[in-house]
């Protein structure tokens, strides 16, 4: 092996188709976007060089800090929200329902291959108002509280959001989850059920450390998929009422594709990248402590 | 591998790497700088880019296609493609980025994106064109005038000419004694009795946010004058002083006394259309292309006969006039300079002397172009709103039309907030004035 990777026409060989491919369809899009950053003006008006002024701009603009804010906000909670509830599916596949738990799999995972826009679609129309009640307004009304109108203030555009997200990304989570669960040996929980340990004990002593390192990776896959949320926020509410629940994606599109600013566009993208290469990072220099040490 | 071998590694594809970030900061930067012109002789079919949700040009196109335009379409035949409004802007700045626009499209959302094409050079001075083939005659003087006022030049084709204003439902106004209200003062009365007698005032969607915003230009036109806005687009005005946030507070108002009904946030435009047309509200701000709704015998429950119309209210002490129409084009077609050849010259004569005829006719919709065929029976709302128009004044623009995108998007985004009491008349005209970068 080291006699070929010792020779540089085979590396070239090996490497090099794939490696031009890579630099063609993700290493030039990526720098041009990069090359962007420096420039204003968009396709129709051509471009001008214009030096820092959009990082600038970046420093500056309230918006961006909101869209950040709300990101940032909406990354948290439904990392946590997809870990907790997708773990805690994936600890009902595992210890209760066993080997029954194939057809309960299946409909949980079911709604991440429905496409984004039919799903929010469906909660638009259940969460509706006008013009007419939506289920949960029509349940509400059954118990004798108002109807609320879910899409007309930020925290309960919010909420929706986060709700049919989760609903929407439990069962990969709860799948990656229970494989992970799968593998921890049957032997060191018999022992530990012997040794007198209960629901509980087992889990918090035997069962979370063990399953850490796919907990870790469920936690990176959440992370970096909720920073660049787009699509669901885009077909649920737009990122209204206002601009309430715009995140840095979506003024980003805006930016630069409804009001042709491209340069300033890229910029935001660039903050973007940069934030979840540091949450990345971040994650995986935590997970490299060493577990059995303590 | 060896360290060593790393290293020369890393070596070798640094300046490669280097060498295709240079490369890519150097061609962005010319990227755009071309001049969109075009070696070709013209075009060969003529293409037609349609907003997906605007079908009734494309309707009358294919009917001309078929009738008055057939030799023109069998030298060039007409096609049709559909792009969504909410991404239109972004697909007609894809094809001018490419010089690819198609012979005849819709304009952009707003109208700084035609202006940048024009200024580009990629669109045809149809003034200027209709001058050479001797067709001046055929577009009406009122649209003239709106298109230049919009864009600054003769640059785009009036498919429609709407006058904008409250429609109002007789029998719910007569019912409860109401007439038409001729001040705002009479509109907030009437909508207070309205309201008392169980009957939803105003129909509007919020989810477009614009039949909202379209009353706080219209109430500005009225208490500053037709030149309100213009002077907030040459920045010798702000939407935040105290006579502008008068006219979002009076907007706003109606909103929190629950007059635009529940969820208003969540209404879409046809939503709101039939909320009026099926009589569950009495007023409707809309422009004069929804008299193809109101003419449609299928969709208008409450007939067409049962419908007025009345320009918006003046303000007491206001300097405006209600005889100063809020007009627009519609969805006013532009024709790409590079595609212009013979054929669609013959093309645009055939569409100047027959389109205000077909869309009167088929759809009867009133476009800026002549009606030339005195066969043609008007229906009576459509005939009423011609005399309306005829009695007028000026006309005004719309509240966003000399906006850009930003501020656009964000007055629009934000009226149904504005309304639903979720931001204060300031904060909403704090948004939108930062937005518009004077």
């Amino acid at each position: 092996m080291n006699n070929v990777f010792g020779n540089k026409r085979a590396v070239l060989v090996f490497v090099g188709p794939a490696l031009l491919i890579y630099a063609l369809i993700m290493l030039v899009p990526v720098i041009w976007s990069l090359g962007y950053t420096f420039f204003t003006g968009s396709v129709i008006t051509g471009f001008e060089f214009a030096g820092l002024e959009n990082f600038e701009r970046l420093f500056t603009d309230p918006k961006v800090g909101e869209a950040l804010l709300f990101t940032m906000k909406y990354a948290v909670i439904l990392t946590i929200g997809q870990i907790l509830v997708g773990y805690a599916l994936a600890l009902l596949y595992v210890f209760w329902l066993k080997k029954a738990s194939s057809v309960v799999r299946t409909l949980v995972f079911f709604p991440i291959v429905l496409p984004t826009v039919a799903v929010a679609l469906l909660f638009q129309k259940m969460f509706e108002i006008a013009p007419q009640n939506g289920l949960v307004n029509e349940a509400l009304n059954l118990v004798g509280i108002a109807s609320v109108d879910w899409f007309g203030t930020a925290d309960t555009a919010f909420l929706v959001l986060v709700i049919m997200d989760i609903w929407r990304s439990m069962g990969f989570y709860a799948v990656l989850l229970y494989a992970g669960l799968l593998d921890i040996p049957e032997e060191i929980m018999e022992s530990a059920r012997l040794d007198g340990a209960g629901s509980l004990a087992l889990i918090r002593r035997i069962i979370l450390p063990l399953s850490l390192p796919v907990l870790l990776s469920s936690i990176i896959f959440s992370i970096n998929g909720t920073l660049k949320v787009f699509d669901s926020v885009l077909a649920l509410t737009n990122g209204g009422p206002g601009s309430s629940t715009t995140p840095l994606t979506l003024y980003m599109f805006r930016t630069a594709f409804n009001y042709g600013n491209y340069g300033y566009g890229s910029t935001i993208a660039l903050l973007l990248t940069v934030i979840c290469l540091l949450v990345t990072i971040f994650i995986f220099r935590s997970s490299r402590r060493d577990l059995t040490k303590n | 591998m060896t360290t060593a071998n790393h290293a020369r590694l890393r070596r070798a594809f640094l300046p490669v790497i280097a060498g295709i970030g240079a490369g890519a900061l150097l061609l962005t930067g010319c990227s755009g700088g071309s001049d969109g012109g075009n070696s070709s002789d013209g075009a060969t079919e003529f293409t037609y880019l349609s907003l997906t949700e605007n079908t009734a040009v494309a309707d009358t196109l294919t009917t001309l296609s078929e009738g008055a335009c057939a030799a023109e379409n069998e030298a060039l035949p007409l096609k049709v493609t559909n792009q969504p409004q909410a991404s239109f802007d972004q697909q007609l700045q894809l094809l001018a980025g490419q010089d690819a626009l198609p012979v005849i499209f819709a304009a952009g959302n707003t109208p700084q994106v035609a202006k940048d094409l024009n200024e580009a050079g990629q669109i045809l001075n149809i003034g200027e064109t209709f001058d050479e083939l001797g067709v001046a005659e055929n577009i009406l003087p009122a649209a003239s005038s709106t298109i230049e006022s919009l864009y600054g030049e003769q640059i785009a084709l009036p498919t429609e000419f709407n006058v904008e204003g409250l429609w109002f439902n007789k029998q719910i106004l007569e019912q409860n004694g109401i007439t038409p209200p001729t001040t705002w003062d009479e509109l907030v009365d009437a909508a207070a009795t309205l309201d008392a007698a169980g009957v939803q005032p105003f129909s509007a969607s919020g989810e477009q946010g614009w039949p909202l915003t379209r009353l706080v230009g219209n109430y500005l036109f009225r208490t500053i004058g037709p030149d309100a806005l213009q002077a907030v687009a040459d920045g010798d005005a702000e939407l935040t002083e105290a006579e502008y946030v008068e006219a979002a507070q009076a907007v706003a108002d109606l909103g929190a006394e629950g007059y635009f009904g529940e969820g208003v946030g969540s209404i879409d435009y046809d939503t709101s259309i039939n909320t009026f047309t099926s009589g569950q509200a009495a007023f409707l701000y809309m422009g004069s292309w929804v008299l193809s709704s109101f003419n449609d015998a299928e969709t208008n429950q409450l007939g067409a006969e049962n419908i007025g119309f009345i320009p918006f209210p003046e303000v007491e002490g206001g300097s405006g006039s209600s005889d100063q129409l809020a007009a627009n084009v519609g969805v006013p077609l532009m024709v790409s300079e590079s595609a212009y050849n013979d054929e669609v010259g013959a093309w645009l004569s055939c569409i100047s002397e027959n389109y205000g005829s077909v869309s009167l006719g088929d759809q009867g919709v009133l476009s800026g172009f002549t009606v030339n065929d005195d066969s043609i029976e008007v229906p009576p709302l459509t005939a009423e709103l011609q005399a309306a128009i005829d009695a007028s004044g000026d006309s005004v623009l719309w509240t966003e039309a000399l906006f850009n995108a930003q501020a656009t998007t964000t007055s629009q985004t934000n009226a149904a907030q504005l309304v639903t009491g979720a931001i204060t008349p300031e904060e909403f005209m704090q948004l939108v004035q930062a937005d518009l970068g004077n």
